[in-house]
């Protein structure tokens, strides 16, 4: 046990370190890709037949295929194209395009859940169409779609370890070379483990308080 | 040049098409795994007493919050230190269907529960048991109720059998980079792969698609689940 | 003294595919006035309020607001920004404060300051007696305090002709009574209402004229002690005697 204890302590300042960029993957690629969320699922709903046909397509492709196997069309894949990203690069628009799919998918609910009633009620008090999609559609669709919002963030945080089979230098990548020199490669997962263990709970905990207090009447969670 | 990729398809299928039964074994082993240990994780759960019902939570709530490369490494790494040696196959199939375990006792747990305490009292009413109750009400109706998350579930399995790469199982993505070290075309191979997974996970959508409709009843359906 | 033509609606037509749910429907209303459409449902009475602001484009026929003819005006939301229409089931943003419903449309669509149109808002609900309720959220009002801010809201855009579909319809018994006094007050101010609703006493009472619609056709209209008590219609007549079968003389 006093052992563990010194790991912990001589391993935590590198993890942390990996920590950083891991929370800084998962924040960045949350963000960009809610972005491309809204712009995916706005097409899908608004769209002409053809964008909404190829957004369809391209999400359903995304869905469809691993992750890691995206990492690698991007890693791999695209230098003998003359496209040379670092790891961190690659890992950062992989999640993003990743993300942004589920998200389009969370949010293209949202939006067909959002009653024609309102967009009527916007249209009848002179606003243009994409008036009422920008002031009163995506507000309320982006309010009904936070509950699966923080489960994306949650998810996010754990595939971003996925980045280590690439070598972008997040906390599994610095626990490896942890333990490729102490040889402890159990012990020091285990710390990993704990670390994602309090992380995520964090997290959940913070989300949770945080849609507590930014909910208003007639928008209650059900999860 | 179009050509050339293409014979380059054709002549790593079959290699390919190897690594696919393995990430196949994989999925249905995983899938397997979990529902052997996710269904009675979900009994614990509604059924179980105090301590049961807080040791199932903790047990959901851990392995939901490790990422499965974590687990993957704890387990392949972990059971060796206490004398236990297994491939890394046998490593990945214990971390996939472990966590996926965690997943699945809250989508029985949840479809059990979306059967309204009303039934069971008709049923008892009627004179059946607990047991008979369970059986002839409750279960065909969760059982509706579970296939749509079951497929997105098993979806998930699926993609994520992926990371048996990072432990050394000779999977679909592994095959992959065997072929692209002799042929240096990795985008043409993982492209291929990655419809091959995209062939897969829509198959599997597909067949649970159809039995959902073949078991449809009306009035007993819920949207299919999340990520 | 004549008044000035607000809406003049010429030969409408509107189908949905084989259902021709309006044939050619006309009328006017001068500014002031207040007509009160009935009929039972699905006469294609909600179908025309859609039309006139567009809401659902006719197949056929003309509307004009004042002088611009709706129907081919490239600029339909400023149209629309003119006539207020208060929905059925209230329309309210429910992302949005009663107060919030209110200023959105002056903020975004008028492009007004946020301190005028808020000022402006708490004067419209006022008017409607909610100004205690303006941080509300529609999910805390009750039914007839919705339908009062949706009225405050379409007010507030200061609207030549308000529309008004079966405002009372969607509501309790007991709530009626408060949106009814609210519409009532408004055609005392002199606005300009063209009302569809089965609220028969509150026609007789407050209309200049009614208009009696069957099977997408206007069938009669006329001051409403005439077409109540002296209807020229057969139909008309049928109408009225089933609406006595139902609610007693004299109608709900």
């Amino acid at each position: 046990m006093a052992d563990f204890f010194q790991l912990f302590m001589d391993s935590f300042p590198a993890l942390m370190d990996g920590l950083g960029v891991t929370i800084m993957l998962t924040v960045i690629s949350i963000i960009l890709g809610t972005v491309l969320g809204i712009f995916l699922s706005l097409g899908k709903v608004y769209g002409s037949k053809i964008v909404s046909g190829v957004i369809t397509v391209f999400i359903e492709l995304i869905r469809g295929t691993p992750l890691l196997a995206q990492l690698f069309i991007l890693y791999f894949g695209l230098p003998p194209y003359g496209i040379r990203l670092p790891a961190l690069a690659v890992a950062l628009i992989g999640f993003t395009i990743n993300s942004g799919c589920y998200q389009a998918e969370y949010l293209r609910g949202s939006i067909q859940s959002v009653s024609s009633g309102q967009i009527r009620a916007a249209l009848s008090i002179g606003m243009t169409k994409w008036q009422g999609i920008r002031y009163i559609v995506l507000p309320q669709a982006l309010r009904r779609v936070i509950p699966s919002w923080t489960n994306e963030f949650i998810y996010l945080l754990k595939y971003t370890s996925l980045a280590y089979i690439i070598g972008a230098p997040e906390m599994m990548t610095q626990a490896k070379f942890i333990a490729s020199r102490n040889y402890e490669f159990f012990k020091v997962y285990l710390i990993v483990a704990l670390i994602y263990l309090v992380i995520v709970l964090f997290f959940t905990q913070l989300f949770k308080w945080l849609e507590n207090k930014v909910k208003i009447p007639g928008f209650e969670y059900i999860r | 040049m179009v050509i050339d990729k293409l014979q380059l398809v054709w002549s790593s299928l079959p290699n390919l098409l190897e690594g696919a039964l393995v990430t196949i074994k994989l999925t249905i082993a995983g899938l397997g795994l979990g529902i052997i240990l996710g269904l009675p994780l979900a009994f614990g759960q509604i059924y179980g007493n105090y301590l049961i019902r807080g040791l199932v939570s903790v047990y959901e709530r851990v392995l939901r919050s490790i990422p499965l490369l974590v687990i993957l490494f704890l387990i392949f790494y972990g059971f060796p230190n206490a004398g236990i040696k297994f491939s890394p196959f046998i490593a990945a199939v214990l971390g996939i269907g472990l966590r996926s375990a965690a997943y699945q006792s809250q989508i029985y747990r949840g479809a059990i529960q979306s059967v309204s305490g009303t039934q069971m009292k008709a049923a008892l009413s009627l004179g059946m048991n607990r047991v008979q109750a369970f059986i002839y009400i409750i279960l065909p109706q969760a059982v509706r109720i579970a296939i749509p998350p079951f497929a997105n579930e098993a979806a998930i399995v699926l993609k994520d059998t992926s990371l048996a790469y990072a432990l050394g199982v000779i999977e679909l993505l592994r095959h992959g980079s065997y072929i692209i070290a002799t042929t240096f075309e990795p985008m043409t191979i993982y492209l291929t792969i990655a419809a091959i997974y995209f062939i897969m996970t829509v198959t599997i959508n597909t067949i649970l698609g159809k039995l959902e409709e073949r078991m449809k009843i009306p009035g007993i359906g819920v949207e299919g689940g999340s990520r | 003294m004549s008044k000035k033509e607000i809406l003049r609606i010429v030969d409408l037509h509107k189908s949905f595919g084989d259902n021709e749910v309006l044939k050619g429907i006309s009328l006017s209303l001068k500014q002031g006035e207040t007509k009160v459409v009935i009929g039972t449902s699905g006469t294609g009475k909600s179908t025309m309020l859609n039309n006139i602001n567009m809401l659902i484009p006719p197949d056929k026929g003309h509307i004009y607001l004042e002088d611009v003819d709706v129907t081919t005006t490239h600029d339909i939301s400023r149209i629309r920004q003119q006539i207020g229409f208060v929905f059925q089931d209230f329309g309210l943003f429910d992302h949005l404060t009663a107060k919030g419903n209110i200023m959105i449309g002056l903020t975004k669509v008028k492009k007004m300051k946020k301190s005028e149109a808020e000022e402006l808002a708490m004067f419209e609900l006022e008017r409607v007696g909610l100004q205690d309720f303006a941080d509300s959220y529609p999910a805390q009002l009750s039914g007839g305090q919705k339908q009062r801010v949706g009225i405050a809201r379409a007010l507030a855009m200061q609207p030549k002709l308000i529309l008004f579909d079966e405002p009372t319809s969607a509501l309790d018994p007991e709530l009626i009574g408060e949106v009814l006094t609210v519409m009532r007050d408004l055609a005392r101010e002199g606005m300009t209402m063209l009302i569809v609703t089965h609220e028969m006493g509150f026609a007789k009472s407050v209309s200049d004229e009614i208009i009696f619609m069957e099977n997408g056709k206007i069938v009669e209209q006329g001051p409403p002690e005439q077409l109540f008590n002296n209807p020229r219609e057969e139909r008309t007549k049928e109408f009225l005697f089933k609406l006595n079968e139902l609610y007693g003389e004299g109608g709900a």
